[in-house]
């Protein structure tokens, strides 16, 4: 018997390490690959010139980096306020038909595909005015952060000890002291993961811009007109018949990965380092 | 069990009750250890007085006519087992059951005369009134001092100096000043589960309260943690009224004077602490505290 359920848990267990190394080795694989073809273009100039006309050697995608942060920037400005507010009524008041609808919408939002909200953003944004902007492909990537913000600051609200809340209301603290003051700081490792995460998510996103930010060779700042963004960059590279182009949207895939990377990091550590806070602590 | 009821019923509505009274009843009941006396002879002012209380959970009911007395400078202990309805009834006495959706209350709970379960009652005033402390010690998520002054500000707008008398006031008399003097501007979640749990009582004497609850505060605690946590009850008792729920029957045993013992919602005894431990009435106290069942 003994010897039977030793066998039993070692193929478990052989069959759960064989999966993990599996999906590990699936994504070491990407990334090296894209690594190897990535590296040739990346440089200095890369990251700092703007692109040149096809036949010109060197440019870069500063613009598409400038970009990328500005519309993903304008876009979390417009998203975490919105998804904290959301995120806290649902943590703090989530129960009863209303609440459930309006965790049932978020779940049904998070599944829209991206490409149809870029072509909503379209329609609201860009067709009244006539002009492809960055601000449009803010307002898509907020809709797609907008179920993530709400659904992690949920969570992070949900799994504060409710003893916590009741401890807060226990001395008489009114409601808005007791979510702003205590809840909130509670739940703060996991929200500001949460944020981290979304950002992390519509970094890579494209669909949505194809019709809204829409690209730009140039340097441009203004959010009320088209604008490049790295991803965009990646993709009109990447669709065009030229092989130094080619190499770009390589370099370019190559960055993305780093950056969407680095944002995975930063919500850990900062989750860990938030989370382990005060040492010694019993239990 | 309704003789009982009766019986507690008098003596939390008649504590004028003449000795003549009490000697009609049948002796055992009152003969508890000479010399003691009984709950309705008490000097002891009463401060809650707790009629007719019924309590729900949706469609359960889970307290069923409760009628107690809480008296001023006495440890009340109420014990039962899991699920008797003495946690919940803590609860009702600072009102925190209304956090919570589909729960509701009958009968009165008069805080020095005045029903605080009438609509219209000042829910932060009354908990300014009533501190409470929970199994789990529940430490703010802020560096130690801020847990105590969280409590302080909501009531009283201090300068700096005063703050930290205050703070300072409330650590020691919860026994934790001298080992936290140091570590103020530390994070109260840095402390070990006992002082965690005496920063909690700190924080709830702090804002003068005039009654404690305290829900099973040390049943997450070790046994010297406990031992602080019970010398800091009795110190506290001369100047609150303590209602403490336990399951620990030596606690209870040790930290009260009056001791409630319950049972699937209803309120089975209730009398002094010695006699509920050398002479209960009915049965089922008996049963319960020499461990025959809960």
């Amino acid at each position: 018997m003994p010897a039977r359920r030793r066998l039993t848990g070692g193929i478990w267990v052989g069959a759960s390490a064989v999966c993990a190394t599996g999906v590990a080795a699936v994504l070491l694989l990407i990334m090296a690959y894209i690594a190897e073809r990535g590296i040739g273009a990346l440089s200095l100039s890369y990251l700092i010139h703007v692109p040149r006309p096809i036949g010109i050697p060197g440019g870069g995608v500063a613009n598409g980096i400038v970009g990328s942060f500005i519309i993903v920037g304008i876009a979390a400005l417009m998203a975490f306020p919105i998804g904290i507010f959301v995120g806290l009524y649902l943590g703090v008041y989530g129960y009863g038909p209303r609440a459930e609808g309006l965790a049932f919408v978020a779940d049904v939002l998070a599944g829209v595909p991206s490409i149809a909200i870029g072509i909503y953003a379209y329609t609201v944004l860009v067709e009244p005015f006539r002009q492809f902007s960055a601000v449009s492909a803010s307002f898509a990537f907020a809709v797609l952060m907008l179920p993530l913000v709400i659904r992690a600051t949920e969570g992070a609200i949900k799994v504060v000890p409710r003893e916590l809340r009741e401890a807060a209301t226990a001395l008489g603290a009114p409601d808005h002291r007791v979510v702003g003051k205590i809840l909130l700081a509670a739940a703060r490792p996991g929200i500001v993961t949460g944020l981290l995460l979304a950002l992390a998510r519509v970094t890579g996103e494209t669909a949505p811009l194809l019709f809204t930010a829409f690209g730009s060779q140039f340097w441009e700042l203004d959010p009320t007109r088209p604008m490049a963004e790295l991803s965009l960059q990646i993709f009109n590279y990447a669709i065009s018949p030229y092989s130094e182009w080619h190499e770009q949207a390589w370099g370019g895939a190559l960055l993305l990965i780093f950056a969407v990377f680095f944002l995975s990091l930063l919500a850990r550590l900062s989750f860990l380092m938030q989370k382990g806070r005060g040492p010694g602590r019993a239990e | 069990m309704a003789a009982n009821n009766r019986h507690a019923h008098n003596m939390e509505h008649q504590p004028a009750m003449s000795t003549a009274q009490i000697g009609a009843k049948p002796p055992v009941i009152f003969a508890a250890t000479p010399g003691n006396r009984s709950v309705a002879q008490d000097e002891a002012p009463v401060k809650v007085q707790i009629r007719n209380l019924n309590f729900y959970y949706g469609n359960f009911q889970a307290l069923k006519n409760i009628n107690l007395t809480l008296r001023d400078r006495r440890v009340t202990a109420f014990i039962g087992p899991s699920g008797c309805g003495k946690s919940t009834l803590l609860r009702i006495l600072n009102r925190i059951y209304e956090l919570y959706p589909g729960l509701r209350v009958e009968g009165e709970v008069l805080l020095d005369g005045e029903n605080i379960l009438a609509p219209g009652v000042d829910l932060n005033r009354l908990r300014a009134k009533i501190g409470m402390v929970f199994q789990k010690p529940t430490p703010f998520p802020m560096s130690i001092r801020d847990n105590i002054a969280f409590g302080i500000r909501l009531y009283e707008k201090l300068p700096q100096s005063e703050l930290d008398d205050r703070i300072e006031l409330a650590l020691q008399r919860a026994a934790l000043w001298d080992e936290v003097k140091d570590k103020l501007k530390q994070s109260g979640l840095s402390l070990s589960g006992g002082q965690q749990q005496r920063l909690c009582i700190a924080r709830a004497i702090a804002v003068k309260p005039e009654i404690l609850l305290l829900d099973e505060p040390a049943s997450a605690l070790d046994p010297i943690s406990t031992q602080r946590i019970e010398e800091l009850i009795d110190e506290l008792k001369p100047d609150y009224c303590i209602a403490i729920v336990t399951h620990n029957m030596q606690q209870a045993a040790r930290a009260s004077d009056y001791t409630a013992f319950m049972y699937l919602g209803e309120l089975i005894e209730f009398d002094e602490t010695e006699t509920i431990f050398t002479h209960p009435k009915e049965r089922r106290t008996e049963d319960y505290i020499t461990g025959r069942f809960g």
